[in-house]
């Protein structure tokens, strides 16, 4: 019996070593909320006429779809000690082009392919463009996303002629509000992409050099990885991913708000990377930590909604979770809980800067 | 592209001519070389005056009407709050560290003076609460960036969600000052100058307050102990607290600096266009980054000039304008050619360092 326990503490203990878990208990106390309010929240229904499941839940999981997919590439950025804060603006650009693209084309899946292609590989080389600013020019990499941030936006309003544009394409609506098995098309898409990048970096070295360049970018050369190879393709990856996630946020309304569109997503993916428990200071991720966070900012938004709070307040409260997250992971309160002096874990982080700068 | 071709002409020029004098021909040229090779970390400066000079007479060949007094008027008028925050923002990058929040705190700064004042305040009150808006904020990210050693732009990307979030609770809709408002006699245009008909050099307040910041400014950062901290910091920090600097109140100063201009620019802003927005000031960071950089200040620190910041300033103020008389290129562009001269400028920059280290 007490074997047992003991045993069933490990479990415990090893769940909870995950910071992520936090993320899927906050998960379940904000539905908990919802149900309070309304007893039926959480149930699934299937509509007779085409089987497909409707519901809350799986509300939450088509609003969470573009928010996993900038988290997943923001998630590897961070992990190399970078910042990519262009995420939002790439999502605009992404679906300028398809709309900008499907206005003058054919209603037909042909059409559809062509715009998703093309929005994807222009978010792909704009996040590449990132890439190289930051390996081979050497510029900080908040700068030179902040000057993708900024200048997306712009080239979002210079393609759509500063309109928001609108178009129809019955299959390239299908990705954001089409149900395959019962499920929405959105989630399963971001559901796998989320799995091929995951599978991609831990079943291969990939995911170690990313956090070795984060970790120490001198010993990582002297190990021989190639840092700058290395970060161009982490940059374009997340490019290209704020691409899907853009392609996702225009579809389902098939019209692209060249003011709204992607505005503020960057916070939603920092947001979400940092509950998933990967440091902002670099050199570690947790892609599951992410997912959870997509899920839980996905949640928070429709509860906000759902409990007639007024949405506005949710930047600054979100800002304010980044904020609190920010001084959890600080050595300073880390070692208060640990009961070590901050004096002694100070040195550590000073080095970590001077390699930084 | 023009600018990184000059400073190839530029830089290597300097250094045959100074092998000559070293061989005994101590030539006008050499000296000038000499110069050049001593003070190489103006050059960025000096490349940005040159190209101040060279887009007024281009202005004034393709365009005309630019060197006038009502032109050179506005360009003041029009760019004093960004000179403002570009101020505060040269503090900060000389330490190495960025302020990403100025933007967002204008927003919030200006839509709650306005919305106090629609609600009865005294006017002279709301001015100096906005500036204290702004250095709350840059009290917040100080104390992150120094205590807790949050890095910089994560603090301050932390403040920019946080103002623009808090700014966007407020209202999200234009909120207008009322006509006889205090707060708009900073805008009352002084007539210096009175030029045949509109052709007036003008000036207002806000010029008044910009030029005062700037002139402070200067003194601190070049001739008090504080400014020589902050360079220190900037060149190395570890160095600077090993020399017993204060560089822990120094770092925090640094960003309540910047805050408070951000909110001094607020009230110099809102007193011009009378409205305030939560979407007031986006991007206004990238414009004071670029500001400071155009004119001559490292982004890794150690390095920089209030005075050249002030010349990135009215740069891009005349960038602005050119685009807008030329109307071939389209408003949205504006923020891509920021960016683009941000680049050619950060590009010159790792020129002349790997020069230095030579």
């Amino acid at each position: 019996m007490n074997h047992d326990s003991s045993k069933g503490m490990g479990v415990l203990k090893r769940i909870f070593h995950h910071q992520y878990i936090w993320g899927v208990v906050a998960i379940l106390l904000l539905l908990f909320i919802n149900m309070i309010k309304d007893p039926s929240y959480l149930s699934i229904t299937v509509n007779e006429t085409n089987g497909n499941l409707v519901g809350n839940l799986i509300d939450i999981l088509r609003a969470a779809a573009p928010v996993m997919m900038i988290a997943v590439g923001m998630c590897l950025v961070i992990a190399t000690s970078g910042i990519d804060l262009s995420v939002g603006s790439l999502m605009v650009v992404a679906g300028a082009v398809s709309m900008e693209f499907l206005k003058g084309a054919s209603d037909n899946l042909g059409a559809a392919l062509a715009a998703l292609g093309l929005a994807l590989a222009i978010a792909a080389v704009l996040g590449a463009v990132n890439g190289l600013l930051v390996s081979v020019v050497g510029l900080q990499p908040f700068i030179s996303t902040l000057v993708m941030m900024l200048a997306g936006r712009g080239i979002a309003k210079v393609i759509t002629g500063g309109q928001n544009t609108a178009s129809t394409n019955g299959s390239f609506r299908w990705i954001a509000n089409g149900y395959v098995v019962g499920l929405p098309v959105v989630f399963l898409i971001a559901l796998l992409v989320v799995i091929a990048v995951g599978l991609l970096v831990r079943r291969s070295a990939l995911g170690l050099m990313i956090e070795a360049i984060g970790m120490d970018p001198k010993a990582a050369r002297l190990a021989g990885v190639n840092r700058r190879g290395l970060q161009v393709l982490v940059y374009t990856l997340s490019g290209l991913l704020a691409g899907i996630a853009g392609v996702f946020a225009t579809a389902s309304v098939m019209t692209v708000d060249v003011s709204r569109t992607g505005d503020q997503m960057e916070m939603d993916a920092i947001l979400a990377v940092v509950i998933g428990g990967t440091s902002l200071a670099g050199g570690k991720f947790n892609i599951t930590g992410a997912f959870v966070g997509s899920l839980l900012i996905a949640t928070l938004d429709k509860t906000v909604v759902f409990l007639g709070v007024s949405s506005s307040a949710t930047p600054a409260f979100k800002a304010l979770v980044i904020v609190v997250l920010c001084l959890l992971q600080s050595d300073r309160i880390r070692s208060l809980f640990k009961g070590r002096s901050p004096a002694a874990a100070a040195p550590s982080v000073e080095e970590k800067e001077v390699v930084a700068a | 592209m023009s600018i990184t071709t000059e400073s190839r002409t530029d830089v290597p020029g300097g250094r045959p001519d100074g092998a000559a004098s070293e061989a005994g021909a101590r030539g006008f040229a050499a000296r000038i070389a000499g110069w050049v090779k001593s003070r190489i970390d103006l050059m960025p400066t000096l490349a940005s005056l040159v190209i101040f000079v060279a887009m007024v007479i281009y202005g004034e060949a393709a365009y005309g009407r630019i060197l006038q007094m009502n032109t050179i008027s506005n360009l003041l008028i029009n760019n004093s709050s960004l000179i403002i925050i570009a101020v505060g923002m040269t503090f900060v990058i000389i330490t190495g560290g960025i302020d990403l929040s100025v933007g967002a705190v204008i927003a919030f700064s200006s839509v709650s003076g306005v919305m106090l004042i629609n609600h009865g305040w005294n006017p002279w009150v709301v001015m100096i609460v906005m500036i204290l808006i702004g250095s709350a904020f840059g009290s917040i990210s100080g104390i992150l960036v120094q205590y807790f050693n949050v890095q910089p732009f994560i603090a301050t990307l932390a403040m920019m969600f946080l103002a623009r979030g808090l700014a966007s609770m407020l209202s999200t809709v234009p909120e207008r000052l009322p006509d006889d408002s205090a707060l708009r006699q900073l805008a009352t245009k002084i007539k210096l100058v009175d030029g045949p008909k509109v052709n007036d050099f003008v000036i207002t307040p806000g010029v008044i307050i910009a030029i005062l910041v700037v002139l402070v400014a200067f003194f601190i950062l070049h001739r008090t102990r504080m400014g020589r901290t902050v360079y220190a910091i900037g060149g190395s920090e570890q160095s600077a607290s090993l020399m017993g600097l204060p560089v822990r109140s120094t770092k925090l100063w640094v960003y309540i600096i910047s805050g408070s201009l951000s909110g001094l620019s607020a009230v110099v802003y809102t007193a011009r266009l009378g409205i305030a927005q939560n979407i007031t000031g986006i991007g206004w960071e990238l414009d004071a980054i670029a500001a400071t950089v155009i004119g001559g200040t490292l982004l890794t620190g150690g390095v920089g000039f209030v005075l050249g910041s002030v010349v990135g300033a009215l740069v891009l103020g005349l960038m602005n304008v050119l685009i807008t008389r030329d109307g071939g290129i389209p408003p949205a562009a504006t923020t891509i050619i920021t960016g683009g001269i941000l680049l050619a400028f950060v590009l010159l920059q790792r020129l002349v360092q790997a020069k230095q280290r030579e």
